[in-house]
């Protein structure tokens, strides 16, 4: 890496960093598998990529600017009740729809954030969790809005683009859910792959000297988590739309532990990190949770407590050890 | 109206009591190790299932189930300070929060696997159940019991940390590790001793608490916010910061029941946010 940026400059930096691998273009091909070999499964491949898409939201603060967020959900809840009133009101349109959920989602991610970057360490989990909770006792309380503990309901989309019909097999909203994933995935690799995303890294690793160096960290860090809330709300605002259902649950402390988990469980900071958290997480869920949902959590909290104590950089940064190691043993 | 006012004046005070006994333990070692112990919560429901399944499995006496629970707590507490938090003191803050996180899933699990999700019967005592009736306003026992354990017990823990060598050196620690350790005070030690303190009162405060608010599976998710707001707001590591914080938000929240029911919560919370936004190191804390 550095032979490089010797050679080409920084310019040359950026584009080694943001070129394709031959991986990650299997690995996008193979996403479009489940419509051949499991169209069974296709409601839970949307609900993956859903998962996926707000994992990677998390992962923009969390993985790359080293924020801390235990209440993610509820910009994921905001976008989601956004999107799921629009439609009740009287515009069925998923495409428009969703733009104004991201929009909606952002400008509280927006409004929240000068306290976000002003708050560390225990205030700012506190701050994160404090707001989400907020919400979703507003959301409880607001009955008559958002039909409280029984869910919004009365959800009724168009069809896709005026042709597609959105299907009990979950054909249309799978294809919906992975588009938006793609779209919002290139949108942030372009950002991190980007000087602003290395300025990003680079607070996240020390502010004090980034501030030295002349970053106005404040401000990057409250563009970064604008585009996060953005990013959660257009997962939520999918999710809204695909099952044309809205539950409370979408704005719980629970929900904001879950993507916290399953991004670490990926690895964060990996971009990856996140779908393959999510591909893991919502089959394993799928998997046990017919045999006893309750006991569920017991596994899900002891593979925190592994990760934790021995894959400190997710599924993802275990696999890049084991590379590296390898590798080292042929030179060697 | 009076009526309401007398119900928060002593429900209230009882609450708040009883979230001190809760967090107090959290403030303080938090406050030594920086170490973000989500895991609290699930210590104190430990506490709060030891005296439930003594006293109907056993059928121990009430008042013996209270050490038995301050004891279970400490000693597990202990052993996964020794084999789990202490690898993490140096880790960041996240991952001290996924690991505590997932003990927190993991106890709720085995609690509603060992105990099923229904909510655990209190077994008070006779004489502590019904009201006195004082200057002609009902007064519940149980209510007035615990103000006056909560009582004894802050006044114990003030005078311990303030009069005895121990305190001192755990406020030496609290004020300024490295300092603490470089003056020959072994911290590790006693991190260990007083995290086993605050689980242990921690765990008493779970079975004392079973009466007022219940005691299901969730206890350890659904307190654990309130005890991160006790913390938060009152100031890390400091006794008598905890002790308004916990007094501000149990009477806040007994009055808002009564009060204006519609809100619920909601008080609460934008209560949490406002005081961190205006003073993120807490009420009492220190100014980093």
């Amino acid at each position: 890496m550095t032979d490089v940026t010797a050679a080409a400059g920084a310019h040359g930096y950026f584009q080694a960093q943001a070129r394709w691998r031959w991986l990650e273009i299997v690995f996008w091909l193979a996403t479009l598998l489940p419509f051949v070999l499991t169209p069974s499964y296709l409601v839970l491949a949307s609900q993956i990529a859903i998962t996926a898409l707000f994992a990677l939201a998390l992962d923009l603060i969390l993985g790359y600017a080293g924020l801390i967020s235990l209440g993610h959900a509820a910009f994921f809840g905001f976008g989601a009740y956004t999107a799921g009133l629009i439609s009740k009101w009287g515009w069925g349109e998923p495409l428009s729809g969703l733009l104004l959920a991201g929009i909606a989602a952002a400008l509280l991610g927006y409004a929240t954030s000068f306290i976000i970057v002003r708050v560390s360490h225990l205030a700012l989990i506190m701050i994160t969790l404090g707001l989400c909770l907020l919400l979703h006792e507003a959301a409880n309380r607001a009955g008559w809005l958002t039909g409280g503990d029984d869910g919004l309901q009365g959800v009724t989309m168009w069809r896709l683009f005026g042709r597609f019909e959105w299907d009990l097999y979950g054909y249309t909203a799978y294809a919906y859910s992975l588009a938006v994933l793609f779209v919002l995935f290139l949108l942030a690799r372009r950002i991190i792959h980007s000087p602003f995303g290395l300025t990003l890294r680079g607070i996240r690793e020390n502010a004090g000297r980034m501030q030295a160096v002349g970053a106005p960290t404040r401000r990057r860090l409250r563009v970064i988590y604008t585009i996060s809330a953005a990013v959660a709300g257009v997962a939520g605002g999918v999710l809204a739309q695909t099952t044309q259902f809205v539950a409370l649950e979408t704005l719980s402390f629970q929900r904001s532990a879950e993507v916290l988990v399953i991004l670490v469980l990926g690895g964060a900071g990996r971009l990856y990190g996140a779908i393959i958290g999510a591909v893991i997480f919502l089959i394993a869920r799928d998997q046990f949770s017919g045999i006893n949902p309750q006991f569920w959590y017991f596994w899900i909290g002891l593979l925190l407590v592994v990760v934790v104590t021995l894959l400190p950089n997710g599924i993802l940064g275990g696999l890049a050890q084991l590379l590296a190691q390898q590798r080292r043993k042929k030179s060697s | 109206m009076l009526a309401h006012f007398l119900g928060v004046l002593i429900d209230g005070p009882a609450y708040g009591m009883l979230l001190f006994l809760l967090s107090v333990g959290l403030s303080v070692t938090l406050g030594m190790m920086n170490f973000v112990n989500l895991a609290h919560g699930s210590f104190a429901m430990l506490g709060g299932y030891v005296s439930v399944s003594l006293a109907q499995g056993a059928n121990w006496p009430f008042f013996a189930t209270l050490p038995a629970a301050f004891v279970a707590s400490a000693l597990v507490s202990v052993l996964f300070e020794r084999v789990l938090y202490r690898r993490l003191y140096r880790a960041t803050d996240l991952d001290q929060c996924l690991l505590t996180i997932g003990i927190v899933f993991m106890s709720v699990a085995a609690a509603a696997y060992f105990f099923g999700t229904m909510q655990q019967p209190a077994n008070v005592p006779l004489g502590l159940r019904g009201y006195v009736t004082f200057l002609g306003i009902d007064i519940g026992r149980y209510r007035l019991f615990l103000i006056v354990i909560a009582l004894i017990i802050t006044v114990g823990l003030v005078a311990g940390l303030e009069y005895t060598r121990f305190g001192a050196k755990v406020r030496a620690a609290v004020d300024n590790q490295r300092m603490a350790r470089g003056l020959g005070i072994n911290v590790d030690g006693l991190f260990g001793i007083t995290f086993a303190l605050g689980s242990g009162l921690a765990g008493l405060g779970g079975a004392l608490a079973i009466d007022m608010v219940g005691l299901d599976p969730n206890f350890a998710l659904k307190f654990l916010v309130f005890f991160l707001i006790v913390v938060a707001v009152g100031g890390l590591g400091s006794i008598g910061g905890t002790l308004a914080a916990a007094m501000l938000l149990g009477i806040s929240d007994t009055a808002s029941k009564y009060y204006v029911p519609e809100l619920g919560a909601f008080v609460l919370y934008a209560v949490m946010v406002g005081l961190l936004m205006w003073r993120p190191q807490g009420l009492f804390g220190k100014r980093q």
